[in-house]
C-alpha cells in the first residue's frame, strides 16, 4: 500500500535526500517552489483518476464478468492478461502491447492516450544500461 | 490496423554514496499516455504572477453559439450559428459547428472549439471501429454512450455541450450532451448561450410530427433568435437535416448577419476598399499644366524567356 505521493509520482520518494529535478537541483522553473503540500496533494483533480483508470476499468469488468460468469471467469482472463503482460521490449524502447490490447479490446478503440503524449514519440529516452539494470535487479 | 502503443517505462533512482560526489540520476518517464499533468503547477503559478502584473493570459477558443436540434416526421434537423468568440472578439466569422460523427449522425458542439472538434472526431473514429466491427449502421444511443462516458471520466474539465442527432434503425432520435456527461433525450433541444432565445421559439411553436420545411423554418428562426438577442452568436444559419438514407448539409442556410458593403452614394458603385475621393472634394484655388518634353534616346526590345 503505498502513500498518497508515491502513488502520483514513478518513484519511491526516500524522505528528504533527493529533491526532485535534475542533478539533485529544485527545478524551480516546472514544479514551483518546495513545499510540504507541492508534494502531497496531485497537482490537478484529474491526476489520479487519470493514472488509475485502466486498472479501475480492469477490475470493474472483471467484476461485472465475476457476477455474471462465475469466479472462473476473471481468473482465466487474468491468467491470460499476466502472460500478455510478459510480451515486451527491452524496458527504454516503447512496446506495442498487441496481445495486452487485443485482450482488453482497445484495439478497436481510440482515445486520447493514442492521440496525446506518444510515448513512441517522446523526445527523451531512458538511460539504456540504467534501466536495464534496475529491470534485472542489478541496481 | 496500427498498433496501439502503451509503452510502460520503468523508473529508476540511483544514489551513489557522497564520496564519489556524483550526482542523483533520477529518470521518471511519463508511464502512460494520453494527459500529461507535468505543467499543471507550474501553470497555476504563471497565471498568478501574470495576475499581479495587471495582464492576462489568452483566453481559449469558446463557441459561445446557439445550437439546437428537432424531431420531425421523418428525421431530425440540426441547426447552429457561424461565430467562435475569444474572449471578447470573434475569432471566426464562419465556422462550422455541425460535426460528422458517421453518415446518419451528426454532431452540433458549443463551448470550447477545440474539445468539441477533438471529442467529437475521437467518437467519430471510435463508431467507424465499432460498426466496422459488427457490420451495421451505428445507432445514436451507440453515440450517445460513449461521448457520455468520456466526458464523464474528464470530470467537465473538457468544455464540450454537444446536440447529437441522427436516424438509426429504430427511427429518428436527438440527444443533449452537457460537458459533466448527464445526457437528455428529448424531441427539441438547444444549447448554448443562446439557447434560452432558442427555447423560446421552441416552446411557442413546436409541434410533434412536422414536416420538413415546417421543421426547417422553426430551427432557422430559433438560431435566428440566438443571433440577434445573444452576443455570443451570430453571422450564419447552417442547417442540417438527417432522414433515413439521406443527408442535406446546407451551409449556409441563411446569411443572417451579412457583412455590409461599402457603397459610393452619389454614383451608387460598389467602391469596396477604394479610398479615392471624387474630383471638386478639395476646392481648386489654380490651375498650372506644363508639358514635359521628353527625347527617345535608345529604344531596345527584350524578349521574355516563355520557353
Amino acid at each position: 500500500i503505498r502513500g498518497l505521493r508515491s502513488q502520483l509520482k514513478d518513484s519511491v520518494p526516500v524522505a528528504g535526500l533527493c529533491p526532485q529535478g535534475a542533478y539533485g537541483v529544485q527545478d524551480s522553473l516546472r514544479s514551483g517552489f518546495t513545499s510540504v503540500k507541492n508534494e502531497l496533494l496531485p497537482s490537478h483533480p484529474l491526476e489520479l483518476s487519470e493514472k488509475n483508470f485502466q486498472l479501475n476499468q480492469d477490475k470493474m469488468n472483471f467484476s461485472t464478468l465475476r457476477n455474471i460468469q462465475g469466479l472462473h471467469a476473471p481468473l482465466k482472463l487474468q491468467m491470460e492478461y499476466r502472460a500478455a503482460r510478459q510480451i515486451q521490449r527491452l524496458p527504454f524502447l516503447p512496446s506495442s502491447n498487441l496481445a495486452l490490447d487485443t485482450l482488453r479490446g482497445s484495439d478497436e478503440c481510440i482515445g486520447f492516450e493514442d492521440v496525446l503524449c506518444d510515448p513512441g514519440q517522446s523526445e527523451v529516452m531512458g538511460e539504456p544500461h540504467m534501466m536495464v539494470e534496475y529491470k534485472l535487479g542489478l541496481l | 490496423m496500427p498498433h496501439l502503443s502503451r509503452a510502460s517505462f520503468f523508473t529508476s533512482r540511483k544514489h551513489k554514496p557522497s564520496s564519489t560526489k556524483m550526482a542523483t540520476l533520477t529518470m521518471s518517464r511519463p508511464a502512460v499516455a494520453g494527459f500529461s499533468f507535468e505543467n499543471c503547477r507550474r501553470n497555476v503559478i504563471l497565471e498568478g504572477e501574470v495576475n499581479n502584473l495587471g495582464c492576462s493570459l489568452p483566453a481559449a477558443r469558446k463557441t459561445g453559439t446557439t445550437i439546437c436540434g428537432v424531431v420531425f416526421k421523418d428525421g431530425v434537423v440540426l441547426g447552429a450559428d457561424t461565430r467562435a468568440t475569444e474572449g471578447m472578439v470573434v475569432a471566426d466569422k464562419n465556422c462550422s459547428k455541425i460535426h460528422y460523427i458517421s453518415p446518419n449522425i451528426y454532431c452540433c458542439g458549443a463551448g470550447t472549439a477545440a474539445d468539441t472538434e477533438m471529442t467529437t472526431q475521437i467518437i467519430s473514429s471510435n463508431l467507424e471501429l465499432h460498426s466496422l466491427s459488427t457490420g451495421r449502421l451505428p445507432r445514436v444511443a451507440t453515440a450517445n454512450r460513449m461521448l457520455k462516458q468520456m466526458l464523464f471520466r474528464y470530470q467537465g474539465y473538457i468544455g464540450a455541450a454537444l446536440v447529437l442527432g441522427g436516424v438509426d434503425c429504430n427511427g429518428p432520435h436527438l440527444y443533449s450532451i452537457y460537458p459533466h456527461g448527464s445526457t437528455d433525450k428529448l424531441p427539441y433541444v438547444t444549447m448554448g448561450s443562446g439557447s434560452l432565445a432558442a427555447m423560446a421559439v421552441f416552446e411557442d411553436r413546436y409541434k410533434p410530427d412536422l414536416e420538413e420545411e415546417e421543421a426547417k423554418r422553426l430551427v432557422r428562426d430559433a438560431i435566428a433568435a440566438g443571433i440577434f438577442n445573444d452576443l455570443g452568436s451570430g453571422s450564419n444559419i447552417d442547417l442540417t437535416v438527417i432522414t433515413k438514407g439521406n443527408v442535406d448539409y446546407i451551409r449556409p442556410h441563411d446569411e443572417a448577419n451579412k457583412k455590409g458593403v461599402r457603397l459610393n452614394e452619389l454614383e451608387a458603385l460598389q467602391l469596396t476598399g477604394d479610398y479615392k475621393y471624387k474630383r471638386g472634394t478639395t476646392a481648386v484655388l489654380s490651375k498650372c499644366v506644363t508639358p514635359l518634353d521628353l527625347e527617345v534616346v535608345e529604344e531596345s526590345i527584350q524578349t521574355m524567356d516563355t520557353s
